[in-house]
């Protein structure tokens, strides 16, 4: 079991409110990620649930339970930090066993969930050695396996990728997403990667401010942000936002229309500008576009390979049902 | 990091050391403001009743005050500079590839170790010793008059004694500076074309700035209240009385507890000047 | 930096700082010879170095004439007390300062370290007559506390500096995994500190061993540590040197060799980890 909820939560440092009143219910076996730009209250909303700050004002249930006043240990919730928080005096062993020592847990048990631990993370021949002794990667595993013996109600995970070089994080992202179809527990990802976000999480939630923007599904969110921030912030390359005479063809005072939804040629078509810079990918062509009297720049994802250099002018085709529509405040409509 | 609960058992875990501390400022503080406005002379009569600011008035009157002045504030400030100056050309000459690096540091640092009562009367003695001394054997074999030392040039002995003491604490630090000092920025400032000479100036002192104010902090901390030196070298003679020595005769000494309490204040303010102003540097470097 | 030096200048440099070295260095190395002296060669003009006859002699005398046993216990009693006691006191408010700061750290530190200031001879009296009330004049325990409170606020500025350097995180995980306040600092903090508290312990045993106003001051017979047994020697009679220098040799050799293998650490220590 592992429902968390926040009822109108708060949090001031001295008088800056960080979180304004805030509600949210994360459901149990749910792999929900905090996503949003640094500083928007993200990692401060995690502490809160972990009990490492103490909320202003509001309620925080567990399973239903006030666990306002509840100290941190007495939660049932486990936590991976962003530098990973290994013991450097203890060996991997001792680390993983470290919360069990504390909860008192008989030695057989200890090492018989160590050793399972170990197992699933593939960490047997490193058990003896020092946290500073393993690779990046290793080390997150440590981490991990640390919060699994707890067999917490929930998992909490402060930005735990971001140390990591590219490569090994895609295959952490994996791995974490595959413990969480094993395991079905619930977990609480904090990452300012919306990449993270997209493809590890059943909910998204976005924050700006300390303000919850838009709660969804990742599909959700690609398809109707809610404002033009979520519009903005999900999905790679960001979608072009237009103010302006041409948004108000569309009756709006904002349009956004996402790279991969313009067509670009040679010939024709209702926009036109002069290639700045082309990415080539292979699988993808992304081109930065100037001169549209749109916007600074216009952003278009041409799939697979396609040659238009610096200084070509170029026409572009948007697909009129894949515009979204912003009104004077930001917020969709349609 | 700071939930409620973590912070009063902050609050408590502190308490035992801010309370022990404040104990020790404030019990024998308030005693001696209380002595300083009495006659009170333990050996001759005892509380002989208040006297107001007469203490205040004697001390800063006696003919032994504003020598006693001056002779802390030379032996400090010449202590600083000697020891700054030569700490730094040292600790550029260590910080040079050499043969043997780690013994030559350990032969440096060696003084710093030594107590303060040994290494006077090693100098005084050994050294000083208008007879038997080294210099004195020096002079002789170059045919010169000894100098006796601690009478003739008593200020530049007591100087030199503490100089040879706080100069490996100035070394060693400033050597440990210029070592932090990223190798990258001089080699860019070469290429930029800077000859050694203003490398040194534009970027290995002020990077040592910051250390050179520590050094100065700490050693003034200290050199204001050396003690042991001038009791086993000079006893406060040829005008070496500083005003730390001249308040332990006062009141240790004579038994003038009243007059020593009122020097005694006079020494505290005199350290609050000047704690005052190094205080603010160190905070700046707190915040850094 | 892997530019290639000449031998010439490695050469230049090399003799330049050995011979600064020794001289900085000689005064100990004369001392320590001339302990092996007898007294009619440690004054002999011209000075000898190295080719005398070699002696105990003066070492023995002094032992025995001053009971250099008690003085040494006594050393080693109120300095290593002192520095254990610091150390008991100051870990948890380092722990507090470095851990759960507030707006008042800053201040706390700073006026800690301005006790620091404080001369000595402005509380002399006081705490002479408090010590003489309390019968604690010319005892050990008096002035392990003494020494203890002068040397706190380096304890503690020493510890906060060592302890800041671990990443918070560390004891949240703690905290998380269900460790107790108690248990954090015994399982998880003091052992990841153990160099930085071991560096305290020893500077701070070597400045109270060296420390040479209170224990000039408030002892006499009985409890005087080696700073007094050595200002013993400032009224001498006769000849004297090698007996002076064999028992400075004593007093000074074992913080000397202390102070060599914890240099790494001093420059820290000392500059409240404002230098590193």
């Amino acid at each position: 079991m592992g429902q968390i909820t926040l009822e109108k939560v708060t949090k001031k440092f001295g008088n800056v409110e960080v979180i304004p009143p805030l509600d949210l219910t994360i459901h149990d076996g749910e792999f929900t990620v905090f996503v949003g730009p640094s500083g928007c209250g993200k990692s401060t909303l995690l502490r809160l649930i972990a009990g490492l700050e103490d909320m202003t004002s509001g309620t925080l249930r567990i399973d239903g339970q006030d666990a306002t006043a509840i100290p941190p240990a007495k939660r049932g919730l486990a936590m991976v930090f962003q530098s990973y928080a290994l013991y450097p005096h203890m060996s991997v062993r001792k680390n993983i066993a470290f919360p069990m020592r504390m909860a008192g847990v008989d030695q057989a048990t200890q090492n018989a969930k160590i050793d399972a631990a170990a197992k699933a993370l593939n960490l047997t021949d490193y058990l003896d050695r020092r946290p500073g002794q393993l690779s990046g990667g290793q080390r997150q595993r440590v981490a991990i396996g640390r919060a699994i013996v707890r067999e917490p109600s929930a998992f909490l995970f402060d930005e735990p990728l971001s140390n990591l070089d590219a490569a090994l994080r895609v295959g952490m992202r994996l791995e974490i997403s595959e413990l969480h179809k094993k395991l079905a527990t619930t977990m609480v990802y904090v990452t300012h990667d919306q990449v993270e976000a997209m493809t590890m999480a059943d909910k998204i939630v976005v924050l700006r401010a300390g303000h919850i923007e838009q709660v969804g599904s990742p599909l959700e969110l690609y398809h109707t942000p809610r404002n033009t921030f979520v519009a903005g912030f999900i999905g790679s390359p960001k979608m072009n936002l237009i103010d302006g005479a041409e948004a108000e063809k569309h009756d709006a005072h904002t349009i956004g229309i996402r790279p991969e939804h313009i067509d670009v040629d040679a010939q024709g078509g209702p926009w036109q500008g002069k290639v700045g810079v082309a990415e080539h990918l292979g699988s993808d062509t992304f081109f930065h576009i100037h001169d549209t009297g749109l916007a600074e720049t216009i952003t278009v994802r041409a799939p697979g390979e396609v040659s238009f250099d610096h200084g070509d002018t170029v026409f572009l085709t948007p697909r009129d049902d894949k515009i979204h529509r912003f009104n004077a405040e930001g917020l969709r409509f349609s | 990091m700071a939930t409620q609960h973590s912070r009063s058992a902050a609050r408590l875990m502190m308490a035992p050391a801010v309370i022990l501390l404040l104990g020790w400022m404030l019990v024998p503080l308030t005693m001696t403001l209380y002595f300083s406005f009495k006659k009170y002379l333990p050996l001759r009569g005892g509380d002989l009743g208040w006297v107001g600011f007469d203490n205040y008035t004697r001390f800063i009157t006696s003919s032994a005050f504003w020598p006693s002045i001056q002779a802390t504030l030379i032996i400090v400030g010449s202590v600083l500079a000697i020891t700054v100056v030569l700490g730094v050309l040292l600790a550029i000459l260590l910080d040079q590839p050499m043969w043997g690096q780690g013994v030559v540091r350990i032969l440096v640092i060696a003084p710093f170790f030594v107590m303060p009562t040994v290494s006077a009367l090693v100098w005084k003695n050994m050294f000083m010793d208008p007879v038997n001394g080294l210099f004195a054997h020096l002079w002789n074999a170059f045919g010169l008059t000894p100098v006796e030392w601690l009478s003739q040039a008593s200020l530049t002995s007591i100087v030199m004694i503490v100089s040879w003491q706080w100069l490996p604490f100035a070394t060693l630090i400033l050597l440990t500076a210029i070592q932090s000092l990223d190798s990258e920025q001089l080699e860019a400032a070469e290429m930029d074309g800077a000859p050694p000479l203003y490398r040194f100036a534009y970027i290995t002192l002020p990077h040592l700035a910051r250390a050179i104010t520590i050094v100065v902090l700490i050693q003034t901390i200290f050199l204001l209240s050396i003690f042991a030196e001038i009791l086993v070298t000079t006893q406060g003679s040829f005008g070496t009385k500083t005003l730390t020595y001249l308040v332990y005769q006062r009141v240790l000494e004579s038994q003038n507890v009243g007059l020593g309490s009122a020097g005694g204040v006079y020494a505290v303010i005199l350290a609050n000047i000047i704690a005052l102003f190094l205080m603010r540097i160190v905070g700046k470097n707190l915040d850094a | 930096m892997s530019r290639t030096v000449t031998t010439q200048r490695k050469a230049i440099n090399t003799a330049l700082a050995w011979g600064i070295g020794l001289l900085i260095f000689f005064p100990i190395l004369w001392t320590f010879l001339t302990s092996f002296k007898t007294e009619a060669t440690a004054i002999a003009d011209p000075p000898v170095f190295l080719f005398f006859d070699w002696t105990l002699e003066n070492y023995s005398v002094v032992t025995e004439r001053s009971d250099y046993a008690r003085f040494l216990w006594n050393s080693i009693f109120i300095a290593g007390g002192s520095t254990i006691l610091g150390i008991i006191v100051a870990v948890p408010a380092a722990w507090s300062m470095a851990f759960v700061p507030s707006h008042r750290t800053k201040d706390i530190l700073l006026w800690m370290l301005s006790t620091k200031m404080l001369p000595a001879v402005g509380v002399l009296y006081p705490i002479y007559l408090l010590f003489i009330k309390m019968g604690l004049l010319d005892s050990r325990l008096g002035l392990t506390l003494v020494l203890m409170l002068i040397n706190l606020p380096i304890i503690v500025w020493m510890l906060y500096t060592y302890f800041r350097e671990i990443p918070g995180e560390i004891l949240e995980a703690a905290r998380m995994d269900g460790a107790t306040l108690r248990s954090e600092i015994i399982y998880v903090l003091t052992p990841m500190a153990v160099p930085g508290i071991a560096s305290t312990l020893l500077l701070n045993f070597i400045l109270a061993w060296n420390e040479a106003f209170w224990t000039l001051n408030l002892t006499a017979a009985k409890a005087a540590p080696l700073t007094a047994f050595i200002a013993s020697y400032s009224s001498p009679e006769g000849l004297f040197y090698a007996k002076l220098s064999a028992a400075s040799t004593m007093a000074i050799a074992p913080i000397l060799i202390l102070g060599w293998f914890s240099q790494k650490q001093l420059v820290r220590g000392l500059t409240f980890g404002a230098v590193k």
